[in-house]
């Protein structure tokens, strides 16, 4: 691409407040109408012609080496068309529902029926699937010890000392649509997959790789997708056997995982414990700390998660270990570690300050130094807060809920997260009818990537969103990222609004001659392309294109590139308030309060819905969820809706949602934020149940066995 | 409980019904692991039938539905479920396949005009008796008021359970036009989001009973 002389260097940069019509307004995501109606096309909708279905046999023990595998009975069953060994006599087995064999047949029920008649037997191996118990565990394997300052000097020193041991478990993304794909091969070297992923640009090399064909020769589509959290970013093993058993049989493939093995094997967020001291000043200034975490995410054990958290105490020292088990493997679940070491840290600094005497919104606020450089905003954060939750007026210390046996308590916890806008690259069209294109491989997983495209081109080129296209999810546009780490939003606006900002210099220098002027003065506004000084000087939008003849105007952008248009950093802080009834053990959220930044907003509406949906997830983890695994057969037992619990609509509560924005937030960038606001809610819950009863419930889920045990030595002091 | 709400159930022979009822006949339950044929099954429980019964499958037989107000014909085995009829050979893929067990309500259409998991109900069983669709509701350029709340309150995210939920909030509002928050928590509990949007359902639900947005 050779540069061009005529065309005007361009200062990339967002728009500011007051010249935004589209920018941070309060936008209806596009494709809520295909989505209400039940016209989107998810992968799992899909059903190209010929299409057969795959079913994969599984094995039930949770450490295991397969002896005997025979497929010649499954073969001869009525419908059948493919069958392959996955993990074939002499592989070990290293979690319960890890794929042994597929078949493909011409309807679901047939292929059910000839995986009953897989023969696969099995040499049952020893397992280990209890990783809180850190002490019985075969292999530990201990982390390096970050430590800082003094910290046995510190803690003996310290007016005020907690101890205590937190524990957060093993849960499951629970994706509603289940991982898979479909696969067919459109000739015998090119592959066409409808995948359910987060990262369409990746997914296709991994295809490739499976199946010995080169990456540009597959093609991953997907429009639609019904959840991942973080735990669909791989091809994974079934997708390439998927895009085998496609060739093997001649036909397309559908393979879509049941929702047991979907609960079971295609979901894992580590679990993590800890055992945490901390020592304060008289006055509540943090001054030493000193703990030991461990937890599990499978085989490959689990990351360290951040502990301390959002505080760094000058003298400090913690050590992580990870366990492996014979669990299935850890996925990235929605800002991967944080919401562990939110937990462990937040349920320490609260008991800190019970001992202290002191409300914990003081405690928190007197440590703001320690949290570095986002101190100023969970300041400005906390207040907001404050006054949104009568935290102030209606704070109680610990165990003063109430007199009758529904105690009432409040509790908050903060966080933080990165979210710089990933490798993205943008291609705009004008089209000469006027008609803008935005095409990039990106994704929407229901976060709002199509809308914040479609506003990013739509504000830039000065036209309603209606008049704007954007196409994404399919591997013949440009590559862009994966949709982790919360870095989407940053990396498709910035590279759009480059693209966009590229093509209209191009029709600026088309324009300006028509004008009488130089294309560094023009600008695009309502449908016009006009002289900014004189806005009365002016080409209708369809005038403009007009000049660009017969052939289409095609831009690029990419990200990262020149200009502030994205960054990294946010905080948040959230306040819970919950009743908890003493006799039964159960807790229900009054309300949640969530006061977040992002930096600019591109869409109001859907970054709230972020929020908001970060809140329910968080009040199902903090109440419900936990992958339960039988101690004694290695597997999993609660693999569907009803005994693996996630929150209904009726068990939330009222929800307010807070989003920071104006000068000192804005002039950031665009930051992402999927992941964040769901770090704090398991542990503002947990504090706000300890607020209530008087008592720390130590480890989520907050069932109501676990409220009943943490009662129980106190019911036991007092009838004594 | 049929008119409260929650939880959505066929009127007929639901399939855990049927597996119920087979596995007291024979083997059907334990399947899976032992290789029970449905043909050695239905020969073992046939004297038991009374008289008159009319015996279809195991193979496929063709059935005719009412959905929509379209009628559609397909041949099917017996153990086909509405759900599956619908998506895989109907084309009618609104309603989502999530738990395949009747808890999750991904799957609400209408059957006689009533919230059913269509994924617990047998495709046969359903065959002739009015079903409505979340593709019967409303188009993309001719929105629903309800589904137009939907979008308005951003009442989706992944969009995966949408169709259920509303479905399961139209059923609401055609026996009670103007509900409370309670009652729409009530009618809406047998229906799970993974993305967390009840508090755009709540507002979407309310604003379509406040504005007569059922039809």
């Amino acid at each position: 691409m050779p540069e061009k002389d005529d065309t005007p260097k361009v200062e990339y940069r967002w728009p500011e407040a007051k010249d935004c019509r589209l920018i941070g307004k309060r936008i209806s995501r596009l494709d809520g109408p295909a989505k209400v109606t039940g016209s989107a096309k998810y992968t799992y909708d899909t059903h190209p012609a010929g299409m057969l279905y795959a079913k994969v046999v599984r094995c039930p023990h949770a450490h295991a080496r397969v002896t005997k595998l025979d497929l010649s009975a499954a073969r001869r069953m009525p419908g059948v068309r493919a069958a392959r060994a996955i993990n074939g006599p002499g592989s070990e087995i290293q979690w319960a529902l890890d794929e042994v064999a597929v078949l493909a047949a011409t309807s679901e029920e047939a292929a059910e029926d000839a995986a009953r008649a897989v023969v696969v037997e099995y040499e049952v191996l020893p397992h280990f699937v209890t990783e809180e118990q850190i002490d019985r565990a075969p292999n530990v394997k201990a982390g390096e010890e970050e430590a800082a300052g003094d910290p046995e000097g510190a803690m003996a020193a310290a007016a005020v000392r907690i101890k205590g041991r937190y524990g957060i478990p093993v849960v499951a993304h629970n994706c509603l649509e289940a991982h898979g794909q479909i696969c067919e091969w459109t000739d015998k070297d090119n592959l066409t997959a409808w995948c359910s992923t987060q990262a369409v640009s990746a997914v296709a090399g991994q295809l490739a790789e499976g199946v010995g064909v080169p990456a540009a020769n597959v093609r991953v589509i997907t429009q639609y997708m019904g959840g991942g959290f973080g735990s669909k970013f791989s091809a994974d093993r079934w997708g390439v056997e998927c895009a085998r058993l496609a060739r093997e049989a001649g036909a397309p493939v559908k393979l879509m995982l049941e929702r047991a093995p979907e609960l079971t094997v295609a979901g894992d967020r580590p679990s993590a414990y800890a055992e945490i001291e901390v020592g304060a000043a008289a006055d509540g200034t943090i001054t030493a700390w000193s703990s030991r975490s461990w937890g599990s995410g499978g085989p490959g054990g689990s990351g360290s998660p951040p502990v301390p958290y959002v505080f760094q105490p000058p003298n400090r020292r913690h050590r992580h270990s990870s366990i492996p088990t014979h669990k299935a493997s850890a996925r990235a679940w929605r800002a991967p570690n944080h919401p562990q070491g939110c937990f462990l840290t937040l349920s320490a600094i609260e008991d800190l300050a019970h001992a202290l005497k002191m409300d914990p919104l003081a405690l928190v606020r007197k440590n703001l130094p320690i949290t570095g450089k986002l101190a100023k905003v969970y300041g400005e954060e906390l207040a907001v807060a404050d006054g949104l939750m009568g935290w102030k007026e209606r704070w109680h210390p610990r165990g003063e809920g109430g007199k009758g046996p529904v105690k009432q308590g409040l509790g908050l916890a903060l966080h933080t997260w990165g979210g710089r806008g990933h490798r993205s690259n943008c291609e705009v069209t004008i089209y000469p009818d006027g008609a803008a294109e935005a095409k990039l491989c990106s994704q929407d997983l229901g976060t709002g990537t199509r809308t914040v495209v479609a506003i990013v081109l739509a504000e830039t080129l000065g036209l309603p969103l209606a008049a704007v296209k954007v196409s994404l999810g399919d591997t013949r546009y440009p590559t862009s990222g994966g949709s982790g780490g919360s870095t989407t939003v940053g990396g498709v606006s910035a590279s759009t609004r480059r693209a966009a900002q590229n093509a209209l210099a191009e029709l600026f220098a088309k324009a300006a001659p028509e004008l009488g002027t130089t294309p560094d003065l023009l600008e695009a506004v309502d449908g016009t392309v006009r002289v900014k000084a004189s806005p009365e000087h002016k080409l209708t939008w369809r005038q403009a294109v007009g000049l660009l003849g017969r052939t289409p105007l095609t831009a690029s952008g990419a990200n990262p590139g020149p200009g502030d248009l994205t960054n990294s950093g946010v905080g948040g802080v959230q306040m819970a308030d919950v009743s908890v009834d003493v006799e039964t053990g159960i807790v229900r959220i009054n309300k949640m309060v969530a006061v977040q930044d992002c930096g600019l907003i591109i869409d109001l509406k859907t970054a709230e819905s972020q929020v908001y949906g970060s809140l329910i997830m968080g009040i199902s983890y903090a109440l419900s969820e936990e992958k339960v695994t039988d101690p004694v057969t290695g597997i999993m037992l609660n693999t569907d809706f009803d005994s693996y619990k996630l929150a209904g609509i009726g068990d939330v509560g009222e929800l307010v949602v807070h989003m920071m924005s104006g000068p000192g937030y804005d002039e950031r960038g665009v930051i992402g934020l999927a992941e964040p606001p769901v770090v704090s809610p398991g542990a503002a819950i947990a504090n706000a149940v300890a607020n209530a009863v008087g008592v720390r419930v130590p480890y989520l889920p907050l069932t109501p066995e676990r409220v009943l045990d943490a009662l129980a030595p106190a019911t036991d002091g007092r009838t004594a | 409980m049929a008119d409260d709400g929650k939880p959505p159930r066929s009127p007929g022979l639901s399939r855990r019904d049927f597996l119920r009822g087979s596995a007291a006949a024979g083997a059907l339950g334990t399947g899976l692991l032992a290789g029970a044929s449905v043909v050695d099954e239905r020969k073992a429980s046939a004297p038991r039938l009374e008289a008159g019964t009319e015996i279809v499958g195991p193979g496929a037989v063709p059935m005719t539905f009412r959905i929509n107000g379209k009628t559609f014909d397909a041949v099917l085995e017996p153990r086909v479920t509405l759900l599956d009829a619908l998506r895989d050979h109907l084309d009618l893929t609104g309603a989502k396949r999530v738990c395949d067990r009747g808890s999750c309500g991904a799957c609400t259409v209408h059957l006689d005009g009533k919230p059913v998991y269509a994924c617990s109900v047998l495709a046969i069983e359903a065959a002739g008796r009015p079903i409505a669709t979340v593709e019967g509701l409303g188009s993309v350029e001719r929105l629903h008021p309800l589904q137009a709340a939907f979008v308005d309150n951003d009442a989706q995210q992944c969009g995966f359970c949408t169709p259920g939920f509303v479905m399961a909030a139209k059923a609401l509002l055609d026996r009670n036009p103007d509900p409370s928050l309670d009652e729409v928590h009530h009618a809406l509990s047998g229906n799970f989001c993974r993305c967390g949007t009840y508090a755009g359902m709540r507002r979407a639900v309310l604003a379509a009973a406040k504005g007569g947005g059922h039809a």
